[in-house]
C-alpha cells in the first residue's frame, strides 16, 4: 500500500491497521478495516472513509453502504460512557423494557442518542450473553444484572461523579 | 495438591468473576499456598455464578454465589484449615443442586466446560484432544470419515438440521482448485449462548472438528466467522489457534502428515443475516451481507467461488468425540431421526437458567422441570419460546413433546440453534410476537419486498392490538401476510419471521382476542390495555405515589387511601414501581 498515493491528509490520520492491507486482498478486508480504524478513532469519520477508498480502490458510496448495513459500525462519536441496554429475549420477558424506560428517564435521551455533556451513549444490543441475570445493561465494560428501575438512578450517579 | 477453579465464561464474569479470581489469587500469593489456582469456562449452572471448584483427589466441592469475601473464607476454612464450607456447597445440600441439575444431562459437546483451563491446549490434550485428528490423518481415508459422520446421523446444530455426512459428501465431490472450511459463529438469536459458552470453555474441540472436516473435505483453509460481540470467546480462538501453530497443528505438514490446514477468524459487525450461510460468505468477502439464491449451495459455489462447507460451532464440536467413540455410540442415543445431544441455553422464567446438554429423545417437561427446576417464583408453566426469532411458542399441554427436530418442526416452531425460552402467566404471547418481529423486521437486509414491507405491515397490526386498537379481521390478515412472506422470501429470515406470530395465533389465539374485544392483557403486560388502581386496603396514605405521578392524576390526603383519576391517567406504571405496600394494582 505504500506506493499509494495519499494526497490528503496524511500526517493527521492515526494509524489504524490499513498497512497491513495489500490491494490483493482489499475486498475481503473491508470490515476489518472498518472496525480497526472505529476502533482508533471511537467512530469513522468521513475522511477515513475516503482514504480507505483511496487505499483499496472500492468506491466511497460502497463502503459507506457497508457501514450502514453493520450496526456495529457509527458515523459519529460517542459518549464517554455507553450503556449498552439487553433487548435480547430474555431480558424483554423479565421486563427489560422497565429498565429501558428508567434509563431514559434518567439521562433524558433514547437509543441510539449520546448526552448533550458527551457523558452517556444509549444503545440498545440483542443479547449480552449473560441471560441469567436477566434484565442486564452494561456501562462500558461492567456489566450490572438482576436489575430492577429503582436501581438505575445509583448507577448513573457513580458514574456522574466518576 | 488442591485445585481452585473459577468459571470465567461470561456469565461468570458478569456476576463478578474476575474480582474473585483476583482475590483468591492475591490471598494465595500473600499467604504462599501450594494450590493450583485455575480459569474454566461456563459449567453450565449460569444462575449459581459466580461458581468457584475446589477439587482435591477427584472429590469436588463446589461453591455458589461467591463473592470476593467469601472467597477469602474459602482459602481460610477450606484451603488452610480444610474444613470446607458446608452451606455454599452446592452439591452438598440437601436437594443436591448439581446432581439434580446434572443427573439427566448428557455431556459430549460440554464435555470439557469447566472442567479444563480452556487457555491450556495441554489440558485438552489429556482429555483425548487432537487424538481425533490424527487417527483421522494416519488410519482413515476422506471417505471412511464421511461414512462415520453420516452413520452417525448428526445432523447440523445450527438450525437447519442437515445431515452433516450428506453435507460434507457434497463438499468433496464438488470439483474446485481450492476449497474452504466455514465455521458459523454468529450466534443471532437473542437470547441464545451456547456457541459463545463452548468457545470460550473449550475452543480446542471446535478447532479439531474444523480440522478433521477439512481432511474430508479436503480444504486446507478455514474461517471462524464470529460475532464481535463476543470479545472474549474471540481471545480464546486467538490464543488456541496460535498454540496450534506453534505445535505443528496447523500449518503445513499438520501432526507431521501432508496435509496442511490454517483457520482464520473473521469478526462479524451486528447483522443477524449474516448467520444465513450465503450471506455469511458475502460478509467473509467484505460486502454486505445480503443471502443469495441457493442453488448454486455453498458445498458446490461457496467462499470466492469454491466449493465450502459450513456448520455450526456445535456441529463441529461433536466431530471428535464421533471419531473417537464411533458412529453407534452417537447415533445409540437419540430418536429415530435425531441422535446425539442437543445443548440449549435454558433462560426466561426457569428457577437454574443457564446451560444444559441433553439427549435427543427426552421431553420438554424434563428438560424444563426436571434439569431447569421448573417455573421461578412457584408460577404457572405457560410456554417454550423455541428457535428464537426464527421458532416459535410451544404450549405446556404439549410438555410431553420429544426434543426432536421433526416432532418439533410438527408444532411450527422450529429446534433452533438452542435458545430455549421459559414462559409463565406473567409472560404477554402478543407482545412476545410483537417483540420477535420487531426483531426481524429490523435485521430484514431487504432484499425481498414481503420480508421488507410485510413483515412491517404485520408489525402495525401487532402494534394496534397492543394498543387496544386491533379490529376483528386483524387476525386473518395477519395469518394471510404470515402466509405470503413465507413463500416470497428467499432466505430463511423471511421464511420464518413470521413463526412467532403464527405459533402464538395458533396456541393462544384466545389471548389476541381478549387484547381486541375486551381491551384487556391477560398478563398484564402491554401498557396501554393496564388499568391501575389503588387498594383502599393496603393504602397508607405515605403520598408517594401521588408525588411520583407526571400528570397529578392521583388524589388524597395523608394517611388516608388515594385515588388515581383515570380520565388523567398516562398508564406510565410510575406509581406502581414505587409503591413500597403493594397498593397499586394492575387491572
Ligand atoms: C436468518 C438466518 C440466521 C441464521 N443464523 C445462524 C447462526 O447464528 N448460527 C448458525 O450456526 N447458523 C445460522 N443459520 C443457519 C445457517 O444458514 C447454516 O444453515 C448453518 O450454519 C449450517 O451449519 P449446520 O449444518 O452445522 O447447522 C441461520 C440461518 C438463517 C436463515
Ligand atoms: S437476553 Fe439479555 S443477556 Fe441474553
Amino acid at each position: 500500500m505504500n506506493e499509494v498515493n495519499l494526497p490528503f491528509f496524511q500526517k493527521e490520520i492515526k494509524k489504524f491497521k490499513i498497512d497491513l492491507v495489500t490491494q490483493k486482498d482489499s475486498h475481503g478486508s473491508l470490515i476489518y478495516l472498518l472496525q480497526s480504524a472505529q476502533d482508533s478513532y471511537g467512530y469513522i469519520p468521513e475522511k477515513v472513509i475516503h482514504y480507505i477508498s483511496e487505499v483499496v480502490g472500492i468506491p466511497a458510496a460502497d463502503i459507506y453502504g457497508v457501514i450502514t448495513f453493520y450496526s456495529q459500525f457509527r458515523l459519529r462519536p460517542l459518549g464517554k460512557y455507553v450503556i449498552k441496554i439487553c433487548e435480547g429475549t430474555a431480558c424483554h420477558v423479565n421486563s427489560g423494557k422497565n429498565i429501558l424506560k428508567a434509563l431514559q428517564n434518567e439521562l433524558g435521551i433514547s437509543v441510539g442518542e449520546t448526552t448533550n455533556d458527551g457523558l452517556f451513549s444509549l444503545q440498545s444490543v440483542a443479547c449480552l450473553g449473560c441471560c441469567s441475570l436477566a434484565p442486564v445493561i452494561m456501562v462500558n465494560e461492567e456489566t450490572y444484572g438482576s436489575l430492577i428501575p429503582k436501581k438505575i438512578k445509583g448507577i448513573i450517579k457513580k458514574y456522574r461523579e466518576l | 495438591m488442591k485445585e481452585i477453579r473459577v468459571g470465567l465464561g461470561t456469565c461468570g464474569v458478569s456476576a463478578g468473576g474476575i474480582q474473585v479470581f483476583n482475590t483468591l489469587k492475591s490471598e494465595i500469593d500473600a499467604k504462599k499456598l501450594k494450590v493450583v489456582l485455575k480459569e474454566t469456562g461456563c459449567m453450565g449452572m449460569c444462575y449459581e455464578e459466580v461458581l468457584v471448584e475446589v477439587v482435591e483427589n477427584g472429590t469436588s466441592f463446589l461453591y455458589a454465589k461467591i463473592n470476593p469475601e467469601k472467597a477469602k473464607k474459602i482459602i481460610d476454612q477450606h484451603i488452610i484449615d480444610d474444613r470446607p464450607i458446608e452451606e455454599w456447597i452446592v452439591n452438598n445440600r440437601a436437594c443436591s443442586e448439581k446432581e439434580e441439575f446434572f443427573k439427566k444431562q448428557k455431556r459430549i459437546v460440554l464435555r470439557n466446560c469447566g472442567v479444563i483451563d480452556p487457555g491450556s491446549i495441554d489440558e485438552y490434550i489429556t482429555r483425548d484432544g487432537y487424538k481425533a485428528i490424527q487417527k483421522v490423518l494416519k488410519e482413515l481415508s476422506p471417505e471412511e470419515i464421511i461414512d462415520i459422520i453420516y452413520q452417525s446421523g448428526l445432523r447440523g446444530r445450527g438450525g437447519g438440521g442437515f445431515l452433516t455426512g450428506l453435507k460434507w459428501r457434497f463438499a468433496r465431490n464438488a470439483k474446485g482448485e481450492k476449497k474452504y472450511i466455514i465455521c458459523n459463529a454468529d450466534e443471532g438469536d437473542p437470547g441464545a449462548f451456547m456457541d459463545r459458552s463452548v468457545l470460550e470453555g473449550d475452543p480446542h474441540s471446535v478447532l479439531e472438528g474444523m480440522m478433521i472436516a477439512g481432511r474430508a473435505i479436503g480444504a486446507d483453509e478455514a474461517y471462524i466467522y464470529i460475532r464481535a460481540e463476543y470479545p472474549k470467546a474471540i481471545l480464546r480462538l486467538e490464543n488456541a489457534i496460535k498454540q496450534c501453530a506453534e505445535r505443528g497443528y496447523l500449518g503445513t505438514g499438520i501432526f507431521g502428515s501432508d496435509a496442511n490446514f490454517k483457520i482464520k477468524i473473521k469478526e462479524g459487525a451486528g447483522a443477524f443475516v449474516c448467520g444465513e450461510e450465503t450471506a455469511l460468505i458475502a460478509s467473509i468477502e467484505g460486502k454486505r451481507g445480503i443471502p443469495r439464491i441457493r442453488p448454486p449451495f455453498p458445498a458446490q459455489k461457496g467462499l470466492w467461488g469454491m466449493p465450502t462447507n459450513i456448520n455450526n460451532v456445535e456441529t463441529y464440536a461433536n466431530i471428535p468425540w464421533i471419531i473417537l467413540n464411533g458412529a453407534e455410540s452417537f447415533s445409540s442415543m437419540g430418536t429415530e431421526q435425531s441422535k446425539g445431544t442437543k445443548v440449549f441455553a435454558l433462560a426466561g422464567k426457569i428457577v437454574r437458567s443457564g446451560l444444559a446438554e441433553v439427549p435427543m429423545g427426552m421431553t420438554i417437561n424434563e428438560v424444563v422441570f426436571d434439569v431447569g427446576g421448573g417455573i421461578k417464583d412457584d408460577r404457572k408453566f405457560k410456554a417454550v419460546q423455541m428457535g428464537g426469532p426464527s421458532g416459535g411458542c410451544i404450549p405446556a399441554s404439549m410438555g410431553d413433546l420429544k426434543i426432536d427436530y421433526d416432532e418439533i418442526t410438527q408444532t411450527g416452531a422450529i429446534m433452533g440453534s438452542g435458545g430455549l425460552i421459559v414462559l409463565d402467566e406473567t409472560t404477554c404471547m402478543v407482545d412476545l410476537a410483537k417483540f420477535f418481529l420487531n426483531f426481524t423486521q429490523n435485521e430484514s437486509c431487504g432484499k425481498c419486498t414481503f420480508c421488507r414491507i410485510g413483515t412491517k405491515r404485520m408489525l402495525e397490526i401487532l402494534d394496534r392490538i397492543t394498543m387496544g386498537e386491533g379490529k376483528e379481521e386483524d387476525l386473518d390478515l395477519l395469518e394471510s401476510l404470515a402466509y405470503k412472506i413465507k413463500d416470497s422470501s428467499l432466505c430463511g429470515l423471511g421464511q420464518t419471521a413470521p413463526n412467532p406470530v403464527l405459533t402464538t395465533l395458533k396456541y393462544f389465539r384466545e389471548e389476541y382476542e381478549a387484547h381486541i374485544r375486551d381491551k384487556k392483557c391477560p398478563a398484564h403486560i402491554c401498557p396501554a390495555l393496564i388499568t391501575y388502581k389503588i387498594s383502599a386496603e393496603k393504602c397508607t396514605g405515605c403520598t408517594l405515589c401521588a408525588k411520583k405521578c407526571p400528570v397529578q392524576a392521583i388524589s388524597g390526603e395523608v394517611k388516608k387511601p388515594h385515588l388515581i383519576n383515570q380520565n388523567e391517567c398516562i398508564k406510565c406504571g410510575l406509581c406502581y414501581d414505587a409503591c413500597s405496600f403493594g397498593a397499586v394494582e394492575k387491572i
